[in-house]
């Protein structure tokens, strides 16, 4: 697997002299056609990733060298049409229309076909010339299904290019097809699909009442379709545009023709209908497809079920067999050295010097090290989980459960890779289109308890309970969901009410996956998590580090020791001194920082601890301390993960806080019951 | 029973093949449902349907997972309005 574009060989044919003009290329089509493999073909790592100006959705873009010719490729989101109902299909015609590529490749399905040409339907509307690529043709052959490209392209009056991406054919066919459309070697002239008879008049008459108006490179027919499409927007815009007497107007005749939006629809697959008459044929009636065959299974609700879990914990096997090891070496190997060499390097500069960089900033970069290979591993099997088509049988399998707490099945993914670290699930959120539900997702994944969590766990409850730790830790476990159900329930209940989502998703075909693109995928996402998120943590662990070792000589005299003296008025109502605040504070870097800040603050540690803990702490207070534990600070690098995903801080404050409360509240109910039931009640 | 009384998509069983008569619930959906192939006097198989919890069924080559709330807003056809005869076209070429 290299990491450099791969070499795409010319089309035959003659060759042309190689124009200097790079051509900006908008890669457009609907989810599940490949266009991931076509992108990371095309342009490898050299891939930026970035955001749309102003939005939380990835934008990836890259250049590409074909035939000596410079491309600059946009992959824009995956969308089914381009109505404003996403902010996916909003960004897409937005670019369209304002950046202005000079020719957009539109990759489509050609086991589906038809309901791929309603993206192409929407895209000649707009005024870049499209060139369009069939995709997976081999896969639809064994679909039965056939189709002839040159058909095709005479109906549609523009080029079609058959591909098979995930073995790298017509790739730079379908490019050099879009270079000469942009260049205007090749005629183009498509034919476009018209409205119904039954709004024609309508239509024009909108059309003549927003020609004036529309800004310069909007398309006043496609303004009067999107308007009699319902399209908010757009209607919206208009609403401005307009002089008030056309709006009211384009406003009367917009109520009064309300059912426009099926007719729109129809119109389009009418005109489909006639384009893919000629050019697709089947002559393979009623064969039970792969696909239709391995559902039985993946989508049974038992079956798929236990095929689901299976998948998990072949996921969570391979993370903690392969990863596991491999983050344990570069803690003891990599992280260590570059501690000893830094700390050799500073032996001259002042105590706090070393200190803030050996324990404060390295500590924190090797954080961010140590995360790799978990992500990398999660990222591995995510992508491979998308690009076989699994991934959404997932989500259909498990709508029924995750509906009941208002949650879309495609929230149990990632919830799910919470259990074994809270980043790569905040992260994989993305799997969600809609962002309500995405940020939903994200503000219950940190509740979810992570292997480091369940480490402590593991660790401390024989510490405190040592009659009968299984059981403590069980209950402590099933409360903490409990917690996750119920904050799931009210948050839907009162902060996503009026966002319930509908549950419409396409179960693709399954596909071999392509190793590549798997590779490119966790490679980009595992890169910028790095960028993003390793200022945050170094930082916040130089910042802790400080307040820790300052002013005075031991973690009792600091700032964070007089910071939980100050909160233990608070702490009080959970049954927590100072010393257990402090604690709880210091885990905010890593989880496990809990049990080492535990030996120092009450200085003792290994057998010593258990004995000196159980003295000193109560079994009420004690049980506080690891409900609060396993609820408050999610580790620096979620709450990181949080803020890159949201690119907000008020929805990574809205976390916190959401952790906060939840942590003190359940905190405190416990140790009301528990004190109140009685020394007899939890002790040892 | 009146061949040609829609039905609701979410009360219909594995292997039912009908044509879609209308999609109720607004236009957001509506036109979310077009854009996936799924339009009023489109050709649709139920695929599984247990009953409980979402539903698949295809329409243009496409299988689409639906909510069971979703799915009742889709009314079908039993068999095409336009064909009196007894026989329905073949739906499994979707």
């Amino acid at each position: 697997m290299n990491a450099t574009p791969q070499t795409i060989p010319p089309p035959s044919g003659p060759p042309r002299p190689a124009k200097s003009r790079r051509l900006v290329v908008g890669l457009a089509g609907q989810p599940n056609v490949g266009k991931s493999t076509v992108f990371s073909i095309l342009t490898g790592l050299t891939a930026e990733v970035g955001n749309w100006p102003g939005r939380t959705v990835e934008r990836r873009e890259g250049s590409a060298r074909v035939g000596g010719r410079e491309f600059h490729i946009v992959d824009l989101p995956g969308t089914y049409s381009l109505t404003s109902n996403s902010e996916e299909e909003r960004i897409a015609r937005e670019f369209i229309l304002a950046e202005r590529p000079d020719v957009i490749v539109m990759l489509a399905d050609a086991a589906a076909l038809e309901r791929n040409l309603y993206l192409l339907a929407e895209l000649l509307l707009l005024p870049i010339p499209v060139v369009l690529g069939v995709n997976m043709v081999d896969v639809a052959e064994r679909e039965g299904v056939e189709f002839d490209a040159h058909v095709l392209e005479a109906a549609l009056g523009l080029p079609v290019v058959p591909m098979v991406a995930s073995r790298n054919q017509g790739v730079a066919e379908v490019l050099a097809a879009a270079a000469a459309v942009a260049d205007g070697e090749q005629s183009y002239a498509p034919e476009r699909p018209e409205i119904a008879a039954s709004h024609r008049e309508v239509y024009e008459e909108v059309v003549g009442l927003v020609r004036d108006s529309v800004p310069e490179g909007v398309p006043p027919a496609w303004a009067a379709l999107k308007l009699l499409e319902g399209d908010r927007e757009v209607t919206d815009r208009a609403s401005r545009w307009l002089p008030p007497e056309a709006w009211q107007r384009v406003h009367g005749l917009l109520h009064e023709h309300e059912d426009a939006v099926l007719d729109v629809a129809s119109a389009r697959y009418e005109w489909i209908g006639r384009m893919v008459r000629a050019a697709v044929r089947r002559p393979r009636l009623g064969q039970v497809s792969f696909t239709d065959r391995f559902d039985r299974i993946a989508t049974h609700p038992a079956w798929g079920l236990a095929l689901l879990l299976a998948v998990f914990g072949g996921v969570f096997w391979l993370t903690f067999s392969v990863a596991g090891p491999i983050q344990e070496w570069l803690e003891d190997s990599i992280v260590a050295m570059a501690a000893d060499a830094l700390s050799g390097a500073l032996a001259g500069a002042p105590e706090w010097v070393s200190g803030l960089l050996v324990d404060g900033m390295l500590a924190g970069a090797g954080i961010v090290v140590t995360f790799v290979p978990i992500l990398f591993v999660f990222f591995l099997a995510l992508g491979f989980l998308e690009d076989t088509g699994y991934q959404s049988r997932m989500a259909y399998v498990m709508d029924r459960f995750m509906h009941r707490i208002g949650l879309h099945g495609k929230s149990f993914l990632p919830l799910f890779l919470g259990f074994g670290c809270n980043v790569p699930a905040v992260m994989g959120s993305r799997v969600i289109e809609s962002r309500p539900a995405r940020l939903l997702t994200i503000m219950l994944t940190p509740f979810v308890p992570c292997s480091a969590r369940l480490l402590v766990l593991a660790f401390l409850v024989p510490l405190f309970f040592p009659a009968y730790p299984a059981l403590v830790a069980w209950s402590l476990v099933v409360g903490n969901l409990l917690v996750l159900v119920l904050i799931a329930l009210l948050l839907d209940r009162f902060a996503f009410r009026r966002e319930r989502l509908a549950f419409v998703m396409e179960m693709p075909l399954y596909h071999v996956p392509n190793p590549r693109t798997i590779m490119v995928f966790a490679l980009t996402n595992v890169w910028t998590f790095v960028k993003r998120a390793a200022t945050i943590i170094v930082v916040v662990s130089m910042v802790i580090w400080l307040l820790v070792s300052y002013p005075g000589e031991h973690v009792n005299d600091s700032y964070l020791a007089m910071f939980g003296q100050t909160m233990e008025p608070i702490g009080a109502l959970m049954g927590l001194d100072w010393r257990l605040i402090v604690a709880t504070l210091s885990a905010f870097v890593a989880k496990e920082n809990a049990i080492a800040a535990l030996g120092i603050i009450f200085g003792a540690d290994g057998e010593g601890l258990g004995a000196t803990l159980s003295a000193m702490v109560s079994p009420a207070s004690a049980l506080a301390f690891l409900v609060v534990n396993m609820l408050f600070v999610p580790c620096v690098a979620t709450v990181a993960a949080v803020k890159q995903e949201t690119r907000s801080w008020g929805w990574t404050g809205a976390s916190a806080g959401l952790m906060l409360a939840s942590a003190l509240l359940v905190g405190t109910l416990v140790y009301q019951v528990a004190a109140w039931l009685g020394p007899g009640g939890a002790s040892a | 029973m009146n061949p040609n009384q829609a039905l609701l998509l979410s009360e219909l069983p594995d292997g039912f093949q009908g044509v879609v008569a209308r999609v109720t619930g607004g236009r957001d959906l509506a036109a979310r449902l077009a854009a996936m192939g799924l339009t009023a006097g489109t050709e649709i198989v139920v695929l599984q349907n247990r009953g409980f919890g979402p539903m698949l069924a295809r329409v243009r080559d496409t299988r689409i997972a639906l909510g069971r709330s979703q799915a009742g807003l889709v009314t079908v056809y039993e068999r095409h309005p336009a064909d009196d005869s007894a026989t329905l076209r073949s739906a499994s070429s979707g």
